[in-house]
């Protein structure tokens, strides 16, 4: 197999313009089936029979709650690969992650507060998802902060790496801790209750709002990367090029 | 495996030694060893004044109270894990030894996990008592923290290599140490609530061990890394 396209991953100036002419094509289609996605959920898609429109705020909680998860093990990967291949552009990527992670964490944490408040009738009880996000916070957290401590960049590169790396390894085991303590101590909430399997016009918008804002996240990430790499880069010579082109 | 070349020690002594000399300079500079434990039992007794006098709501709590304790008490000793030898460039004898650092820095943890963990343990049952906790709990109460500070220490090894490089990463080690230790904290304190309640303990006990397994076979590769990482 010809690996010479992996390798020159490896090329700043590559990626940085590969980055940018990939940028578009990812955020139009985020864009619109972000739109069709909330035309869709708000509007199209029928009131719950139990939540009644109150559901609705799924449309941006569950795409959140995945995405902060998936973003982590973007970061992890991307972080691994930066420590095994010693790719300075794989730690660009994996620090750009972790804001951007961070944020929908948050997003998903507030959503799903604003929702408990009609369905549970307060903003947080400790259901064992809300809190598991909450400490996928501070994982997320605890990184950027390692990685804000460190001055030197290449360090804080790799030693934020292992952290990312021991993150993701424990995040199953916080996950199956959290549900095992949560099954013990409280009585199954509203969320649990069994419910018919979604119909297909509360469905669909839902998986086009997590393509949608997957694309997203891979288009911010682009932007981020770009930022990042001309920031790491700002000492060489194609920048400054670039710069006074 | 292959025997060593001439004039150096084999794993096995090298160990040893590492976890000799750590458990020698403790005990020569007492006040490491002291004031971890002085600081469990203060924080345990914030709770009686904070909360209520009443044994029996005590012992409601009481798991709970012992394990935070525990987790601050254990987090506050790791400071002094690494630091003292990146200072004076004992880790970086330890790198060029061409000894395995994996190996050497797995004797300093066991080490920190004698002089921190088990004495948390063994004191565990006497504030247990001053917290409503029955005589037939303590046994059980003592196993858990046993267990639950091994990983702990591990853990913490891996937070202590990475802020290595940072300076004042005290409040950053937490940050980094306290999400990763949740597991151990749910499943000590349930076992400790089954033990105080009279009831078979065994479950959680078994997870404990497993995150010890768990720990004890990744951790010291990643505590490594991390040093290494920190004294370039």
């Amino acid at each position: 197999m010809d690996w010479t396209w992996f390798h020159r991953l490896a090329s700043p100036p590559h990626v940085y313009r590969i980055a940018g002419t990939l940028t578009p094509w990812f955020a139009w289609p985020a864009g619109l089936l972000i739109v069709a996605a909330l035309y869709g959920g708000l509007v199209l898609a029928p009131p719950d029979y139990q939540q009644g429109d109150g559901f609705r705020i799924i449309y941006v909680h569950a795409p959140s709650a995945w995405l902060s998860l998936m973003i982590y093990s973007t970061m992890a990967t991307a972080a691994a690969i930066g420590l095994i291949w010693r790719m300075k552009v794989a730690h660009a990527a994996a620090a750009s992650c972790a804001a951007v992670g961070a944020w929908f964490t948050v997003v998903s944490l507030v959503t799903g507060m604003l929702w408990g408040k009609p369905m549970w009738g307060t903003y947080w009880v400790w259901d064992p998802r809300l809190t598991a996000q909450l400490i996928l916070l501070f994982l997320y957290l605890g990184y950027m902060g390692l990685r804000a401590g460190i001055e030197d960049t290449a360090r804080a590169d790799k030693a934020s790496a292992v952290l990312a790396i021991v993150g993701i390894v424990n995040v199953p085991i916080i996950r199956f801790s959290v549900e095992w303590w949560n099954s013990i101590h409280q009585a199954p909430s509203v969320m649990k209750m069994d419910r018919p399997s979604m119909p297909a016009d509360m469905l669909v918008p839902l998986l086009m709002m997590l393509v949608g804002f997957t694309l997203y996240f891979v288009a911010v990430l682009l932007v981020r990367l770009r930022a990042e790499i001309l920031r790491r880069e700002r000492a060489s010579s194609w920048v400054r090029e670039a710069a006074t082109a | 495996m292959n025997p060593p070349p001439a004039g150096r020690a084999s794993w096995a002594t090298a160990g040893r030694l590492v976890l000799e000399r750590d458990l020698r300079l403790a005990f020569r500079r007492s006040g490491q060893l002291v004031q971890p434990l002085a600081f469990f039992a203060v924080i345990t007794l914030l709770f009686p004044l904070a909360l209520t006098p009443e044994l029996a709501r005590l012992r409601e709590v009481a798991p709970g109270v012992l394990w935070i304790a525990a987790l601050l008490s254990s987090l506050l000793a790791l400071e002094f894990l690494f630091r003292d030898d990146a200072h004076d460039g004992t880790l970086e004898q330890f790198v060029l030894s061409g000894q395995s650092l994996t190996l050497l820095l797995f004797a300093k943890t066991v080490a920190h996990w004698m002089l921190t963990g088990l004495p948390l343990a063994v004191m565990a049952p006497v504030v247990g008592v001053a917290l409503g906790v029955p005589l037939q709990a303590l046994p059980g109460i003592l196993a858990a923290l046993a267990l639950g500070t091994v990983t702990l220490s591990l853990v913490g090894a891996i937070g202590a290599g990475l802020t290595l490089g940072v300076k004042r990463g005290g409040v950053l080690l937490s940050l980094l140490t306290l999400p990763l230790a949740v597991p151990i904290l749910v499943f000590g304190a349930r076992a400790t609530e089954l033990a105080i309640k009279g009831a078979d303990y065994a479950g959680p006990m078994y997870l404990l061990a497993a995150l010890a397994v768990l720990g004890l076979t990744l951790a010291p590769l990643a505590a490594a890394a991390a040093v290494r990482i920190g004294l370039e």
